[in-house]
């Protein structure tokens, strides 16, 4: 995938300006922000629950090779095999290896975020392997040729006279004067059409939620059922799966399940949370005949032991998105890779660095929404100044951004000539905004008054204010 | 060097460079074989009857119809009057587990009973449930030749029955008998945890029922 991130503030612009994504946007704040919060406030435990899902990463994550050695050892024992993946290109090759020995010609997929991040549909269709997306929200924006726009709600962006429109175009060996107005008869269609397909395919592959270390299994999370549709009929079953995602036992995923779809869609518990353990058994009469595990590091190794290692306890719930007020504003494209939102602007730096995904944390308003409903007590706000420090450091700001920083440090540095001028400018701006009260116009301040007005400062500085307010204060 | 190593070595470098490796390693084996619990909420902390109903409950609100039956004997009625009333064929798609296999099938012999994996081409699958979970209503579901995976999927209607005695209160409990099936540390191919029927928000963010799994879950206890 085209990594368009670099472009971040003209894609945001884009956004800003498109109606009908608008519109689909304003089913992100309907949707999810009323669920979580009744879930929440449903169970009584839910902080502590966070608390302990933090620590169980944090302990995790401190020992994930030793973690990670004792699932490997778990997924042979079970008749599996566990394939290492330092890179997105290691991962394509690793499943398109699997895909020839088994002579595939198409694969269902599941959702998995893993990967649209090393890009594998396009690969195998490259190959002349056919991969099929089959959550309803992945399948249209495959038949849409685009990327997903939220980690748990792929085609959020598209509304649904888009979605008829698709389908028509698509299905073209169903009738054309058929009746899809209504989201059920969509659905229908997709699984009608889609029934056949997990049937016909070859090889599964899904993404994990979770790895388990002490049982060597898979954990996929859905509602609808296609994962589980793709892992079990066809002959193979292929786990994408990143490194990170090891949690050590059945007790300790317990306690993150219980955040999990409750912090993500308000559900208590998601539809389908599904465990799966090497390939089917003597005794089993369906299920795959093989089961692979790739995982993936793709530039995890470089956060583990840094300030970005709690990034890695992220369990893709999506709740940060669904809070935040830039991701409402511009939706997730405009982040111009896999990962939108919070999570995204903490994450693509890290794993395509900071010269590509470095202005993601800039597209911050540092409410601390996303700091807040995270399940996992990830202090995105502060990450996200982790990564500007580091794009200052490397010079990779605009000249002017940078030259107004060190005017403002030399100033502030100097207390009693930083007063001075901040009196002189306000009586400046005062003067300028005259009776309206507000500028419409402001030196070096082009970019937020191309857009609104700015009031003018009226009164006394905050310095003067502070001062008088400390009088009498012991 | 391998990826496997250089991915290891390099995790270990950068999390625990100096650290003392044996007490690492002590650390990690002592959770593995104690597998302590967290906190478990007091929803998941009832007694039997209570529990009962509470699973119940919590099934009902994410839209599984249930009901309760006295014995194995009554099973089949039970899924009879089910199809009936939702004017399905009396036909259902089933494994060889011997709880159902064992019930009295003779009162309704209209109902044809076809056992196996599923194709695809069934109305209707008949599980049972290895245990369940009060404090969300989820059914916890093994595979094998007794209940294959296939019947909890590929049929639009899904008939599980469960016994009374098999519904803990919390996750933790649930896992830790699917855990005692085979040993510590050896899990059946496929463990499903079902929480109502199949649904998509995916168009809109409308919630509805019936996307790939089946559109309709409907629970029988066995309480004798
Ligand atoms: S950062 Fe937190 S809130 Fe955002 S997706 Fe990850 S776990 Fe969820």
């Amino acid at each position: 995938m085209k990594i368009t991130t670099p472009e971040f503030k003209s894609n945001a612009v884009e956004a800003l300006k498109n109606q009908t994504l608008q519109k689909a946007l304003s089913h992100v704040e309907e949707g999810f922000i009323d669920k979580r919060q009744m879930a929440a406030d449903a169970l009584p435990e839910f902080e502590t629950l966070r608390d302990n899902a933090r620590d169980i990463k944090n302990h995790t994550l401190s020992h994930l090779d030793l973690y990670l050695e004792a699932y490997e050892e778990k997924v042979i024992e079970s008749g599996g095999h566990v394939h290492w993946a330092q890179t997105a290109e290691d991962a394509r090759n690793i499943v398109l290896d699997i895909c020839r020995k088994v002579g595939a010609k198409t694969v269902t997929k599941g959702k998995s975020m893993i990967s649209e991040e090393i890009g594998i549909n396009d690969f195998l269709e490259g190959e002349g392997i056919e991969p099929i997306e089959t959550d309803l929200g992945e399948y249209i924006i495959q038949l849409r040729n685009e990327a997903p726009s939220h980690i748990i709600a792929p085609a959020v962006h598209v509304l649904k006279e888009q979605v008829e429109e698709d389908f028509r175009a698509t299905h073209t060996h169903l009738p054309e004067d058929r009746n899809l107005e209504e989201p059920e008869t969509l659905l229908d269609e997709a699984r009608t059409v889609l029934r056949q397909k997990f049937l016909d395919a070859d090889v599964g592959i899904t993404g994990a939620n979770f790895l388990i270390a002490e049982t060597g299994t898979s954990i996929i999370v859905t509602n609808e059922g296609n994962g589980d549709l793709t892992q079990t009929l066809p002959k193979v079953h292929i786990v994408l799966a990143s490194l990170e995602k090891i949690t050590p036992t059945l007790e300790d995923v317990s306690q993150i399940l219980r955040v999990l779809a409750r912090s993500a869609t308000g559900q208590d518990m998601s539809v389908y949370t599904t465990f799966s353990t090497g390939p089917r058994r003597e005794s089993d009469v369906d299920g795959p005949e093989e089961y692979h595990v790739v995982l993936l590091d793709n530039g995890r190794t470089n956060m583990v032991g840094t300030e970005f290692q709690d990034m890695l306890r992220c369990i893709r719930c999506g709740a940060c998105m669904n809070h935040c007020p830039v991701y409402h504003a511009v939706g997730g494209h405009a982040y111009g890779w896999v990962y939108p939102g919070p999570m995204g602007a903490v994450l693509t730096p890290s794993l395509t660095g900071v010269d590509k995904g470095g202005q993601l944390p800039n597209a911050s308003t540092f409410c601390g929404r996303c700091e807040a409903v995270c399940p996992m007590r990830i202090p995105l706000p502060k990450m996200m100044r982790h990564w500007r420090e580091r794009e200052f450091e490397r010079n990779l700001n605009p000249t002017a951004q940078r030259f107004g920083l060190k005017f403002w440090a030399w100033f502030a540095k100097r207390p009693r000539l930083y007063g001075l001028g901040a009196k002189i400018a306000m009586r400046g701006l005062a003067i300028m905004a005259g009776s309206k009260g507000r500028l419409s116009f402001m030196p070096l301040g082009r970019g937020w008054t191309k857009y609104r007005d700015m009031p003018a400062p009226e009164g006394k500085t905050f310095q003067q204010m502070w001062a008088e307010k400390q009088v009498g204060k012991t | 060097m391998s990826a496997r190593d250089a991915i290891l070595s390099k995790i270990r470098n950068q999390v625990a460079g100096d650290e003392d490796q044996t007490a690492r390693r002590a650390a990690v084996a002592n959770r593995l074989a104690t597998a302590p619990k967290g906190t478990i909420p007091a929803r998941g902390q009832l007694n039997t009857r209570d529990r009962l109903k509470l699973f119940c409950q919590r099934a009902e609100a994410v839209s599984t119809t249930t009901v309760t039956v006295k014995s194995y004997d009554d099973v089949p009625e039970a899924v009879a009057e089910y199809l009936r009333n939702r004017n399905l064929p009396q036909a259902v798609r089933m494994g060889d587990d011997e709880r159902l296999g064992g019930a009295d099938w003779s009162k309704t012999p209209a109902l044809t009973k076809d056992v196996g994996p599923s194709d695809g081409s069934d109305l209707v699958g008949l599980s049972h449930a290895t245990c369940g979970v009060a404090e969300t209503g989820t059914l916890v579901l093994t595979s094998g030749s007794q209940n294959p995976t296939t019947v909890n999927f590929l049929p639009e209607n899904h008939i599980v029955v469960i016994h009374v005695s098999d519904i803990a209160g919390d996750y933790e409990t649930a896992l830790d008998q699917v855990r005692q099936m085979n040993g510590k540390g050896r899990m059946p191919r496929t463990v499903n945890m079902v929480t109502g029927p199949s649904r998509s928000g995916d168009i809109e963010q409308k919630i509805l029922l019936g996307a790939h799994g089946p559109r309709s879950l409907h629970i029988v206890v066995v309480d004798d």
